[in-house]
């Protein structure tokens, strides 16, 4: 008996011995903070992606609350929920950025740029980007290492095995840059998510010659301009013998699709077209 | 020329040597300690080695196909290495079912759990030893006697004393009842050097003969799997510690070649400290490591609990590799 | 013997038909010379399709300091000017020119006489070789005269050589160290003239005991010209363990050889000097090694610069069924072929083709901290950490561990008995701590 409440004893005085130093210390090295950065803190998403240029969300919190507004910054992953809690929290008006979301700018996929050669070494596109065109020979294709994949951590993306290019699922997606910044080649571009998640765009970055280009990759954009001709929004701009169309200006009408003739522009998310449209096609 | 080129960065050559070739390389270097124990300690040897080696490999290959979900890498041979100098470090009479459980310690404990190989920061083997140490004191130190003399060396076994102290123990413990050394030493336990340095006495299966591992560490030397500096450290550092204490006072200090010939010294000093993974990078390095190694098995054996100090000795110094190989680096050319 | 003193590896030298005399080829039907061959600022051509050109005429000219010349190593007419790939895996803006007879220009001196007497002065010398479009045929092909150009505030004290052909496989500075010794030491007394150095020492590995024979008998007849037997080690011959080994003296890390007062050159840049400033002849012809342990016809073929590597390939017996690699350049450090549809550049010193089955990397695992490397490593450095770093991003760290050291020579990958790929990641982790460096 005596025993047991000895060690009672013990272990109470021991507890309430290291409470009293924990007290002390809490309050000797308490660290004054302003308490909104907590909240703005616990109102990010905590994924520490990155994708608003700052490493980390309790970094990203201390910014906002520095500012004092959310004017030029935005949490990609958070949307515009989470802009609008936070400006609430800081009592101030939101500023709502049209969410993007990731595309990849690439269809040289196995069949349409067949490999010439194997590569072996470092899986790391960076490296492969420095040794070499990439194994199907288009010196700004995919070199299907899978980076980005690495990048991602929403698990937003995955390598095609049989195509060898990296597909992003766009339910995940929350366009945080991430991707974008680990591509050596630039293929991957954060566009506007669009409406219905509707997007037109040019899926090729082969800046050769036309001859050249469809030399490596029966799909890539040779620089003809015809999209640049039809289109009526003046959405369409050719630099480097490749043509870019801009998210902004463009209005999703889709002539310019079925006028490339390498397919090389790509639409998403749109219902099949009309049968009789595609009869108007096949006479074009 | 149908096939497609291959592209990748230089070097294009590789040196003959890869991961495969320096574990088995490390297990031939095992074999000829594994043919004396067997020849000192008859069948159980065998069937100790043989357990041991065979739970090794098969708790690698499951845990890494059923746990990990990994294609299995247990032809590497690293396995087989943590089996044998497991079965190395314990008596040749202990239960089997002790053996397979140290086997599971070594692989999934001190291996596995910190990543497979290369990962661990702790010598596997040895982990096991002292869990085994530690849970099972009684059946892991009573040493069997040997069945067989060799060049008319060696207390052989009777059937009234199977089992008996190993010299070191014998030693460690006379000193600890006051009894002189010189007294202890003309002990029919404790053989002669010679006896020693055949290894015809009680202890742990491996680690008894001196010449046996010696040989193996030539032949790694030899194959350059391992270098010189850690046990020249390890066994100078030793040595050198012993004669000082057995010069101070040679009745309660052992003399330094007894302690570097027996108690497991020789096996830890060239198979178990020079583990490549748990040990230091530098040459510098690894002399710190292997002198580090020497005097705290010395300090253990003289000062500590237990007679024997060599696993303790290494496992606190491989808690310490990181640090060293912080500390020791090479020298950058130009600089 | 003399070698260095860190790391370092001695891989299996293959060094095969050393003693064939070198093979000239004919000219081929049609020339593809790249536009720019050279470390530095890139060159424009000055010529266009359609034009007609004369052997030794120029066909980019580069007035940059870092800069070198092309010269037409045909005559003929131009036919376009395309990209096509080159050694670096791009296709690069190449002059193609359709080979019309041989025709050179007057004020070049075709004749095999040797002529020791150098008559030019110092800033001749320096002006004449960037104008023959001189650059390093060690592998880099640094411009020549940009290192005989002593910046302000630096002395020159002594001039090495590097004839040691550290490289396994690679017996093209063998073979021109052997038929043109005596040109190559006169080569080398006009860099001494040049640089105004009093001594030169050409290092050679023991490995080619007749060079040093040869080399050493002619260099008595030379002034402050010493030939240095050196022991069989990769990689003799960067030009910091090359120092070490000849003089015992280090460059400190970070820094270039002039800094403690050596300039280094090569045996065949030597050569290139000696017809640039005697014979008046740009740099349009090399010596390249076809080599590989399957190859029928091992040989050295001289050939002009621009002859598409098909050729060579063709005369040394055709690329065998199971070849897995065409390497430009020696095993450790030479660069994996893309496309055989490319030509010899001035930094082609030998086309490899290896075996499909040697060709492989091995898989890579874990690595087992067995420490190979950093024994192999000539610079002093942690590969396996470096690596490590390089992977984990952690940029200002790899920094910290000199990164930026690293000669890139192979031995960290050659001697992982776990195939790791250290170099690799290295020289990503070095590109990215140099741009790190840049910005702070």
């Amino acid at each position: 008996m005596n025993a047991i409440l000895l060690s009672v004893i013990i272990f109470v005085s021991l507890g309430a011995f290291a409470a009293t130093i924990l007290y002390i210390i809490g309050k000797k090295f308490y660290v004054e903070e302003n308490p909104l950065i907590g909240v703005v803190s616990d109102l990010l998403p905590g994924a520490n992606c990155g994708g608003c240029g700052v490493p980390g969300c309790r970094a990203f919190a201390e910014v906002i609350v520095k500012q004092g507004s959310m004017a030029g910054l935005n949490c990609p992953p958070g949307g515009a929920d989470t802009v609008q809690n936070i400006a609430k929290a800081l009592g101030v008006e939101a500023v709502v950025e049209d969410p993007k979301i990731a595309v990849v700018c690439c269809s040289g996929s196995r069949a349409n740029s067949p490999k010439k050669a194997d590569y072996q070494g470092l899986q790391y596109c960076g490296f492969a980007h420095s040794l070499y065109t990439g194994e199907g020979g288009c010196p700004n294709g995919c070199l299907s290492l899978g980076s980005c994949v690495k990048a991602c951590q929403f698990d937003a993306m995955y390598m095609d095995e049989e195509t060898g290019l990296p597909v992003i699922i766009e339910e995940k997606c929350v366009g945080c840059d991430a991707c974008v910044k680990a591509c050596p080649r630039q293929i991957i571009e954060l566009r506007l998510k669009g409406k219905k998640s509707r997007r037109i765009f040019v899926s090729c970055v082969n800046k050769q010659k036309g001859a050249l280009a469809k030399k490596s990759c029966s799909v890539a954009c040779i620089g003809c301009s015809k999209c640049q001709k039809i289109c009526t929004f003046d959405a369409v701009t050719m630099q480097n013998n490749l043509a870019y169309i801009d998210y902004e200006k463009c209005k999703l009408c889709r002539k310019c699709v079925p006028e490339c003739p390498t397919n090389a522009i790509h639409e998403l998310n749109f219902p099949p077209r009309k049968v009789v449209e595609k009869t108007e096609t096949v006479e074009n | 020329m149908n096939n497609r080129l291959i592209i990748s960065g230089a070097p294009h050559v590789h040196s003959p040597e890869n991961v495969n070739k320096i574990m088995w390389g490390v297990v031939v270097a095992l074999l000829p300690a594994a043919f004396v124990a067997v020849y000192f300690f008859g069948f159980d040897a065998l069937v100790t080695i043989s357990v041991a080696v065979a739970s090794c490999l098969f708790f690698e290959w499951a845990i890494q196909k059923y746990m990990l979900k990994i294609t299995p890498t247990v032809t590497d041979g690293s396995a087989v290495i943590t089996g044998l100098l497991l079965a190395f470090n314990l008596p040749s009479n202990l239960p089997i079912w002790m053996t397979v459980l140290g086997s599971l310690v070594a692989i999934g404990v001190a291996k596995m759990a910190f990543g497979g190989l290369g990962k661990n920061p702790f010598n596997p083997a040895l982990v096991a030893r002292c869990f085994l140490l530690i849970s099972f004191p009684v059946a892991m130190t009573s040493w069997p006697k040997i069945i067989r003399p060799l060049f008319g060396e060696g207390l052989v076994a009777s059937p009234d004393a199977l089992t008996g102290a190993t010299p070191l123990g014998y030693l460690v413990d006379g000193i600890g009842q006051n009894v002189p050394v010189s007294t202890l030493m003309q002990s029919d336990v404790v053989p002669s050097y010679f006896g020693m340095f055949l290894g015809a006495h009680g202890g742990s299966l491996g680690e008894i003969s001196a010449i046996a591992i010696l040989l193996g560490g030539l032949y790694m030397l030899w194959r350059r799997i391992i270098t010189w500096q850690i046990p020249v450290a390890f066994i100078g550092s030793a040595f050198v510690f012993a004669f000082i204490l057995n010069v101070v006072n040679p009745e309660i200090y052992i003399s330094p070649l007894a302690h570097i010939l027996t108690g497991g010294l020789m096996l830890g000093a060239i198979f178990m400290a020079t583990d490549m993974v748990t040990s230091p990078m530098s040459p510098k390095g690894q002399l710190l490591f292997g002198l580090g190694c020497g005097v705290l098995t010395i300090i253990i054996r003289v000062w500590g609990a237990f007679p024997e100090g060599v696993s303790f000795a290494i496992l606190i110094m491989n808690a310490f590799v990181p640090l060293i190989d912080k500390a020791f680096k090479p020298r950058v050319f130009g600089k | 013997m003399k070698t260095f003193k860190i790391g370092g590896v001695h891989p299996p030298e293959h060094k095969l038909k050393t003693e064939d005399p070198s093979i000239t080829l004919d000219l081929p039907k049609q020339g593809t010379v790249f536009v720019n061959q050279h470390l530095g600022a890139p060159s424009q051509p000055i010529v266009a399709k359609g034009d007609k050109v004369k052997v030794g005429q120029l066909l980019t000219k580069n007035e940059s300091f870092i800069g070198a010349n092309v010269h037409s190593p045909f005559s003929g007419t131009v036919n376009k000017i395309d990209l096509v790939y080159d050694a670096s895996g791009y296709r690069k803006e190449a002059i193609i020119i359709d080979v019309e007879g041989d025709e050179w220009l007057e004020n070049i001196d075709r004749s095999e006489d040797v002529k020791r007497e150098i008559t030019l002065n110092k800033e001749e010398i320096i002006a004449k070789i960037k104008e023959m479009g001189v650059v390093g045929l060690g592998g880099a092909c640094f411009p020549t005269q940009v290192k005989l150009m002593v910046p302000e505030g630096k002395t020159a004290e002594c001039l090495v050589i590097n004839g040691v052909e550290c490289e396994p496989y690679l017996t093209d500075d063998y073979r021109l160290m052997m038929e043109k010794g005596e040109e190559i030491l006169i080569g080398v007394s006009i860099l001494q003239k040049a640089l105004g150095v009093k001594k030169a020492y050409i290092g050679i590995e023991n490995n080619k005991p007749k060079a040093i024979e040869h080399l050493t008998k002619l260099a008595e007849t030379f002034e402050g010209i010493e030939v240095v037997q050196l022991k069989v080690m990769y990689p003799q011959g960067a030009e910091k363990q090359l120092i070490y080994s000849i003089l015992k003296k280090e460059v400190p890390s970070g820094k270039l050889p002039i800094d403690i007062g050596c300039v280094v050159s090569n045996v065949a840049t030597s050569f290139a000097a000696y017809e640039a400033v005697q014979k008046n002849k740009p740099l349009i012809e090399r010596l390249v090694t076809v080599t590989g342990l399957h190859v029928e016809k091992v040989s050295n073929f001289k050939v002009r610069i621009g002859t598409p590597i098909s050729m060579l390939l063709e005369a040394a017996g055709g690329v065998p069924e199971n070849t897995g690699k065409v390497i430009s350049g020696g095993p450790m450090m030479g660069k994996a072929l893309l496309s055989l549809d490319t030509a010899v550049a001035k930094g082609t010193s030998a086309l490899l083709l290896m075996d499909e089955k040697d060709s492989h990397r091995g898989e890579p695992v874990n690595c087992i901290r067995c420490a190979k490397c950093v024994e192999a490593c000539p610079m002093g450095l942690e590969p396996y950490l470096l690596s490590a770093l390089a992977e984990n991003e952690n940029f200002e760290r790899l920094l910290d561990e000199n990164v930026l050291d690293c000669i890139e020579c192979g031995c960290c990958l050659y001697s992982c008995p776990s195939y790791r790929p250290l170099l690799d990641c290295l020289r990503v982790g070095k590109q990215k701590a140099r741009v790190l460096q840049s910005k702070n």
